[in-house]
């Protein structure tokens, strides 16, 4: 066993004085039963403290309680099924684009739930709720960040030029403060003059948003002519910058010299101290070189030190190719950081993925996240690609069959969000069947439509012995409620000989006592299915008053 | 069938009707309500399609279905039937039926009356008390008509605090469903396949005819009369069987359609164009029939006699056949001959889906995935 990465967290039970009294639980499949004993610690205790009469349930995963979280469970388990589902038909070159489809599918489900939870959190009515909720929309929020690049580096695996053109969309996805402040600037009466109309300019050419930094530009010409050309020649050195775009045909290295020749022409203007006049614009040229220093004193336009890598790389290395990655991601950590501070556990799990050592992102994900359904819906579309080795784990079972168990059988600890666990228990090849076997029987059955529905998810999987046990479950209840015709349609189902004698025994039973048969219609109409016990069979002859002969006939028609 | 609209609504849905509009009126249906099941705290709900002009807060679309108001609800709901236009009763699987009220002023639903022991196995006297899920719920103002697990039939009567009739043991097994046939009779099905029609004229506990199929007792799980032809009504079995009966002939239905892979959960004739019906089922789908046949068909049976006829024509054999084509394409015994149309209307399977409501060119419908779909657009 592994060390523990840190120390366990300490719950305190209410209501329970464990100074004074002894505790003791018992661990469920989701959860943990505990209350106090009667036993005091100390061995002489004069005074008889009362004890807490509760028995508590603790959970660790509260995540599936959530209402806006489970539709996010929902409509990942429709979109985890048709993956598992097209897996035959994935062949060739539509392969990637379907699995990235698939992929993209995931992230939009889990930016509406975002989405949702931040009306929640916006509109809560007391403070400590709405914190709740803002910190789960955070938590979202970096899955959804972890998600998209894991998409960008492992699923698309983008090669050098268009991996960039993806990092970028990446940041800009997620740093999206640029287009409240974009409209703040653009709706005053002159933008130019707005207090954070340069703060605008520079995060637009930070995200390599050179087209709309351009033309905040020209506002800035109109109002302030004394800078008019200066602005044209930034501006014209922006709109010149080389870069790659989706449907271009040109290839890597020519699109390296050309850049290195813009880059030659906004070195000159440095060296010649054209925009000496105007600190902000020397700072936006510096910044377009990819000067690292200019780039670290805009740090909290940067926010955070993927977007200083992504920027970073924009300007001094367009054409990097995925192996090097990981080089500029430490540095520009450690950059950012400064040695102020140190990585946080989301820093680590994107670091992880520059070094594209994907068992470290999954694991440093698993011990991040409270609930398992990301890592598991995230290892198996990396299974579909192909990308895991099958080292086996120590109970034998892969990664993915490990975790997509673990997060089955959270489902199931829920009352209501088993039916989905059934669905991934189907697809764990080695250890599902018999984890389904389990649970299953262990699903509380309060109403006949329920029973009815387990009872068809146990036929579907030919689980005669389940359906056996639950059928003899339901027909005992009936028999004890004085309901036999119900009792003999459920060990009519299950085809449970033992049962329907047993039930035709009350039948006759009833028939000593009473002196007439109850429930006639049942007897009468009963078909081919009464030739499914002795007993039943001499019940029904007996009932009915008929020979033998006749009582062939009725069978058979 | 273009434009189905889905949502996920956090909880497993058992039951979904529309609101009926007023009769006579040419609006259409406008807002629908919904029970759930398997929750630890289930509710009813009520919820609106209404045109919205802009897109709302979460970004829905105009035709995205809003929740107006709901209501705790103790027990799964089994079923659910509008009572009128403002009262909606609820079967509980603890037993109760439970009547809501609606008020559109501050929308919100309050409970109006309930019958908390409607069903029990054990009475509510008896130390061993044990409660019984009602199963199902047919309503005709006043009156309301309820069948348990614990096979028994309840007359209820608004405002009136105790069952106007009981009849205890109708059925020693489960009754799964029950509607109406003519107003004082009822047909309730069954867990060993049996169609039984009661009347309530009738004093004993017996009930005045029984039709099943022969062969394996299948369970049969809904009903549902044909919305003109009282003596029509179609059932859906445990195996996912469609069976069309024709209570005034014989003990057999008239039709046996396989149709599903599982339990069918509900069958709806549409109200009013009967020849369309529509089936849900465990199996993830939603199936709609359509038996209307076309234009040439119709015409060549006029034609049968080789002379030209119109509806008016009063030759025997002419009305026989106008008689046949006009009454109803599910007692045809030919199935070549009156071809139905089947059309799956949901876009991809999922679980099941647990109840289903037609109204005019809309349906709705509610899964164990936890979501809602509406279209608008039945018949476009």
């Amino acid at each position: 066993m592994e060390e523990l990465d840190c120390e366990p967290a300490i719950t305190w039970i209410p209501g329970v004085n464990s100074k004074k009294k002894q505790m003791c639980f018992d661990w469920g499949p989701g959860e943990m039963l505990l209350c106090e004993t009667s036993f005091s610690k100390k061995v002489d205790t004069s005074e008889k403290v009362p004890s807490c009469p509760f028995i508590y349930i603790v959970r660790k995963d509260v995540d599936v309680y959530s209402q806006i979280l489970r539709k996010l469970f929902n409509e990942s388990h429709g979109i985890f099924i048709g993956l598992q589902r097209i897996e035959e038909e994935l062949t060739g070159k539509s392969r990637k684009a379907q699995l990235v489809r698939v992929s993209k599918n995931y992230r939009s489900v889990i930016r509406a739930c975002m989405e949702e939870m931040h009306q929640v959190a916006i509109a809560a009515k007391d403070p400590a709720s709405g914190r709740q909720f803002s910190s789960q929309v955070s938590i979202l929020s970096a899955m959804e960040l972890i998600w998209n690049l894991c998409e960008i580096l492992f699923i698309e695996v983008a090669p050098a030029g268009p991996l960039l053109l993806h990092l970028l969309d990446w940041v800009r996805l997620h740093v999206c403060e640029v287009d409240s402040l974009s409209a703040d600037v653009l709706g005053s009466e002159n933008p130019s003059k707005h207090e954070s109309f340069w703060n605008l300019v520079t995060v637009l050419v930070l995200q390599g948003r050179l087209d709309e930094a351009r033309q905040m530009l020209s506002k800035e010409a109109d109002a302030n002519p004394s800078c008019a050309s200066m602005c044209r020649i930034l501006g014209d050195l922006m709109r010149t910058m080389p870069i790659l775009s989706p449907g271009n045909t040109q290839t890597l290295t020519e699109l390296e010299l050309k850049w290195q020749h813009w880059r030659e022409e906004c070195e000159r203007h440095l060296q010649d101290s054209t925009f000496a006049a105007s600190p902000r614009l020397e700072a936006l040229c510096k910044i377009m070189l990819g000067d690292e220093a200019t780039l670290l004193e805009h740090k909290e336009l940067l926010s955070n030190w993927y977007h200083f890598l992504v920027t970073r790389l924009l300007y001094s290395n367009p054409t990097v190719k995925p192996i090097d990655l990981h080089f500029y991601a430490q540095s520009s950590l450690d950059m950012f950081l400064g040695g102020e501070s140190s990585p946080e556990p989301l820093d680590n799990i994107l670091m992880a993925a520059f070094e594209f050592d994907i068992h470290q992102v999954i694991k440093e994900c698993s011990i991040a996240l409270s609930n398992w359904w990301f890592v598991a819906h995230l290892t198996d579309l990396l299974d579909h690609c192909r990308l895991l080795q099958s080292h086996n784990l120590y109970f034998g079972s892969n990664m993915r069959e490990f975790l997509l168990l673990e997060y089955a059988s959270g489902l199931f600890a829920h009352h209501s969000l088993w039916q989905l666990g059934v669905d991934y228990f189907d697809y764990c090849p080695e250890l599902g069947r018999v984890s389904l076997e389990l649970h299953i029987e262990r699903i509380p059955l309060n109403t006949e439509q329920k029973a009815l529905k387990v009872l068809r998810i146990c036929e579907q999987r030919q689980m005669t012995e389940q359906v056996r046990s639950i059928c003899k479950i339901l027909a005992m209840k009936a028999v004890r409620n004085n309901r036999l015709g119900s009792a003999l349609s459920w060990s009519i189902r299950a085809k449970d000989a033992a049962f329907a004698t047993l039930v035709s025994d009350r039948f006759l039973r009833d028939y000593c006592e009473r002196g007439c048969f109850s429930d006639l219609d049942l007897i009468d109409n009963l078909g081919p299915a009464m030739m499914l016990s002795d007993r039943l069979t001499f019940l029904v002859y007996h009932s009915a008053g008929i020979s033998p002969d006749l009582l062939f006939l009725k069978v058979c028609l | 069938m273009e434009e189905i609209y889905a949502k996920f609504v956090s909880q497993k849905i058992s039951k979904t009707r529309w609101r009926p509009v007023p009769s006579g009126s040419l609006q259409t249906a406008e807002t629908f309500a919904t029970g759930s099941w398997d929750n630890e705290e289930n509710c009813v709900s009520l919820w609106s399609i209404g045109d919205f002009g802009n897109l709302d807060s979460d970004g829905g679309f105009e035709g995205d279905h809003q929740l107006l108001c709901d209501i705790r609800h103790h027990g799964d709901v089994m079923d659910l039937q509008f009572f009128d236009q403002e009262r909606i009763v609820a079967a509980s699987s603890t037993g109760c039926v439970t009547v809501f009220l609606h008020h559109p002023n501050n929308q919100t639903l309050s409970v109006n009356q309930q019958w908390p022991a409607a069903h029990h196995h054990t009475g509510p006297g008896s130390p061993s008390y044990s409660s019984a899920p009602c199963t199902g719920i047919v309503c005709d103002n006043p009156e309301i008509v309820t069948v348990g697990e614990d096979g028994r039939i309840n007359l209820f009567r608004v405002d009136h605090k105790e069952a106007v009739r009981t009849i205890d043991n109708a059925d020693s097994s489960t009754l799964h469903a029950v509607t109406f046939l003519r107003t004082p009779e009822i047909v309730t099905v069954n867990s060993i396949g049996q169609l039984k029609i009661w009347d309530f004229r009738q004093q004993g506990s017996e009930p005045c005819q029984i039709l099943s199929l022969t062969g394996d007792r299948v369970p049969l799980h809904c009903v549902d009369r044909h919305p003109n032809q009282q003596h029509v009504v179609a059932t859906g079995g445990q195996d996912g069987m469609l069976s069309i009966w024709d209570v005034r002939q014989g003990t057999m239905p008239v039709s046996l359609l396989k149709a599903h892979e599982a339990e069918m959960w509900e069958v709806h004739f549409h109200p009013s164009n009967p020849d369309h019906l529509f089936t849900c089922s465990e199996d993830g789908s939603l199936w709609h029939w359509d038996a209307s046949t076309n234009g040439p068909e119709k015409s060549s049976l006029f034609y049968q006699g080789g002379r030209s006829s119109t509806f008016l024509s009063h030759s025997i054999s002419n009305q026989a056949s106008v008689h046949q084509s006009l009454i109803s394409s599910w007692l045809s015994t030919d199935p070549a001959k009156d071809r139905i149309e089947i059309t799956s209307l949901l876009p991809s399977r999922t679980l099941s889906v647990n109840s289903l409501d037609v109204l005019g060119p809309c349906l709705v419908c509610g899964t164990d995935a936890e979501a809602i779909y509406v279209t608008r657009q039945l018949f476009s």
